[in-house]
C-alpha cells in the first residue's frame, strides 16, 4: 500500500473523497504527475493543485499471466496498464471490469475509486469508459 | 567481495598485468556494504588507487564502468583500472536473523518510503521487469505492428551462437521460432524464451593506458567511442516510450569513434528481452524506426551471418549472472576483437556494445576497436 509523503498528501486526500487533484505549473502551462516540490524540467516553484475528472486513454498495458511478485499470487491475470490523462500526464494503474482480449491501446477509460478502509487509502483503477 | 577479488586476479592474469600496476578501481554495488564500496574493495585486495568509483546504472553499469575508466586514464588520473562485476548468488549467507530486509522480488523497483515507485507503481503490481518491458512491447505493437515470429528470431539466432559457445548455459540446446512461441507467456506479449536466463557467474575487464595495453598478452582493444543517456526511471513517465535512450547514446559513441555503422563487425546489444534488442537496433540507427522486425527477418544474426549479434548467446542464451550480465556484452565484444571468441567472427576489428539499465531507462554505448 502507498505511504503518502507531505508532498503527495493532497493527491491521496482527494482520492479518499473520490476526486482527483494533480499539480499544475502555470509558468510551463503543463500538468505534472507524480507530485513534486518544483516543476520538472524548469524547476519552477509554482506548482498548484487542480482538480481533473480523471478521464483518459489507454497508453499501454500488459496481461501478466505469471504473478509479477508473491503478493499477487492467485490474482492472475494482472491487467497492468498506463493511462494517459486528457491533461497530459500518465498514470500507472490496473484495469477492471474488462476481459483481457477486449483491451485496446487508445481506448477511452474512466476512473474507478477503490477504497481500502483499513489502510485509510483509496487506489485509482480504470475501466472502459 | 570475495568474488570481486577472485575475478580481479583472473582478469589481471589473463591480461598479463601485475597487480602492482593497478591504480584505479571501479565497481557496482556489492552485498557486503551499502557505502564506501571502492575503499572496502581496495582494502580487501590491498591495492591503493587514485581513482575509486561506484557506478549505479543497473544493467548499464558494466559499459558505464568501461568508459569512466577510459576517461580517468585519458585524464592521467591512473594507468590501470579494474572493472569487475561479480554476479553469483552463491555466497556465504548470514544467520536467519540478520538476513537483508530488501525483498528479492522487487527487482529494479524501490519500495523505500518516498520512492515514486513505492507510492505510484508497486501498489498496482507494476514492479520488477517483466510487466514494464511487456508494456513497452505492447505500445510498440500499437505503433508499428508486431510479428511475434520475426521477433522470436532474435532468441533463435542467439541460441545458435550459444550452441557454438561451450561456456553458455544453453550450450547444446538449439531452439526454433516455434519453440519460442510455444513457451509459456510470461507477460503478454513476452514468452519465456524471450526473457533473460538467470545464472551464476561473474565477469570483468582491465582497462589500461595504451603503453601498458601494448605490452599485455593479447591484442589490445581500444575504446574509441562512448555515449550515455539517463533520463527516467519508470517507463510510465518516459517522454516517448518507443525512442529509448539508445537513440542518444549510440550516435554519440559512433560519432566519437568517427566510424560508419557499416564499419561495425559485431554488435553486442543488451538483451534482457527480445524487445530490448529490437528497439536498440532501431534506436542505434542500424535500421529505420519501426523496421526492426524486417531487419531481423532480413539478416542472419548468428556468428556466421551478415550481422553477428551477441555472438556467445547473449543473456538470453549464455545467461545473465546478475550485474555481470551487462559485462557479458563487453567481454563478448572484447574477445571477438581480440580473436579469442568461441564462435569467432572472421576479421573482427570493430564492435558496438550497449548496456541497458532499469527499464530501457539508462543506456550506455561503446565502440571497441582492435589496435
Amino acid at each position: 500500500m502507498p505511504s503518502p509523503t507531505p508532498t503527495s498528501q493532497p493527491f491521496w486526500d482527494s482520492l479518499r473523497e473520490h476526486r482527483i487533484r494533480i499539480q499544475y505549473s502555470p509558468s510551463s502551462g503543463s500538468y505534472v504527475f507524480y507530485p513534486r516540490v518544483v516543476a520538472p524540467g524548469t524547476l519552477a516553484d509554482d506548482l498548484e493543485w487542480r482538480e481533473i475528472d480523471g478521464m483518459g486513454t489507454l497508453y499501454t498495458f500488459t496481461v501478466a499471466d505469471r504473478p509479477t511478485a508473491p503478493p499477487w499470487q492467485g490474482a492472475s491475470p494482472q491487467l497492468l496498464a498506463v493511462v494517459e490523462w486528457d491533461e497530459g500526464p500518465r498514470f500507472s494503474t490496473e484495469l477492471v471490469d474488462i476481459e483481457p482480449d477486449r483491451i485496446e491501446i487508445g481506448m477511452r477509460v474512466a476512473p474507478v475509486f477503490c477504497d481500502v478502509p483499513d489502510q485509510q487509502i483509496t487506489l485509482l483503477r480504470y475501466k472502459p469508459a | 567481495m570475495e568474488q570481486w577479488a577472485e575475478l580481479a586476479k583472473a582478469a589481471l592474469d589473463d591480461a598479463g598485468i601485475d597487480a602492482s600496476a593497478v591504480n584505479g578501481l571501479i565497481c557496482g554495488p556489492i552485498t557486503e556494504s551499502d557505502r564506501f564500496v571502492p575503499s572496502t574493495l581496495a582494502e580487501y585486495v590491498g591495492i591503493p588507487n587514485n581513482f575509486g568509483e561506484l557506478v549505479d546504472l543497473g544493467g548499464a553499469t558494466a559499459a558505464g564502468m568501461v568508459w569512466r575508466a577510459a576517461a580517468a586514464i585519458e585524464l592521467g588520473l591512473c594507468d590501470v583500472v579494474l572493472a569487475i562485476t561479480p554476479g553469483s548468488a552463491i555466497q556465504p549467507r548470514p544467520p536467519e536473523s540478520q538476513k537483508p530486509k530488501r525483498l528479492p522480488w522487487l527487482g529494479a523497483s524501490s519500495n523505500n518510503f518516498g520512492s515514486p515507485q513505492a507510492e505510484f507503481e508497486i501498489p498496482y503490481g507494476n514492479l520488477g521487469q517483466n510487466g514494464p518491458y511487456a508494456q513497452i512491447a505492447r505500445r510498440y505493437a500499437a505503433e508499428f505492428g508486431y510479428d511475434p515470429s520475426a521477433i522470436a528470431r532474435i532468441s533463435v539466432d542467439q541460441r545458435t551462437n550459444a550452441c557454438a559457445t561451450p561456456d553458455a548455459v544453453f550450450y547444446g540446446s538449439p531452439i526454433t521460432v516455434e519453440d519460442v512461441l510455444a513457451s509459456p507467456m510470461v507477460s503478454d506479449p513476452l514468452h519465456l524464451l524471450e526473457v533473460v536466463m538467470p545464472c551464476h557467474g561473474g565477469a570483468g575487464v582491465v582497462i589500461a593506458s595504451a603503453d601498458i595495453a601494448e605490452k599485455s598478452k593479447h591484442r589490445p582493444v581500444r575504446i574509441t567511442g562512448f555515449g550515455e543517456h539517463v533520463s527516467y526511471k519508470t517507463p510510465t513517465y518516459a517522454d516517448d516510450l518507443l525512442r529509448s535512450p539508445v537513440s542518444k547514446s549510440a550516435p554519440m559513441a559512433i560519432d566519437m569513434a568517427g566510424i560508419d555503422r557499416a564499419d561495425i563487425d559485431i554488435a553486442s546489444i543488451y538483451d534482457c528481452y527480445t524487445i530490448t534488442v529490437l528497439m536498440s537496433l532501431e534506436d542505434a540507427g542500424f535500421c529505420e524506426k519501426g523496421r526492426g522486425m524486417d531487419f531481423v527477418r532480413d539478416h542472419d544474426l548468428t556468428y556466421r551471418g551478415d550481422f553477428p549479434l551477441n555472438t556467445s548467446g547473449g543473456q538470453l542464451s549464455f545467461g545473465q549472472a546478475g550485474m555481470a550480465g551487462g559485462m557479458h556484452h563487453v567481454c563478448d565484444a572484447t574477445r571477438q576483437v581480440m580473436g579469442r571468441a568461441s564462435a569467432q567472427v572472421q576479421d573482427c576489428n570493430t564492435a558496438f556494445v550497449t548496456g541497458n539499465g532499469g527499464i530501457m531507462s539508462e543506456q550506455v554505448a561503446l565502440i571497441l576497436e582492435g589496435a
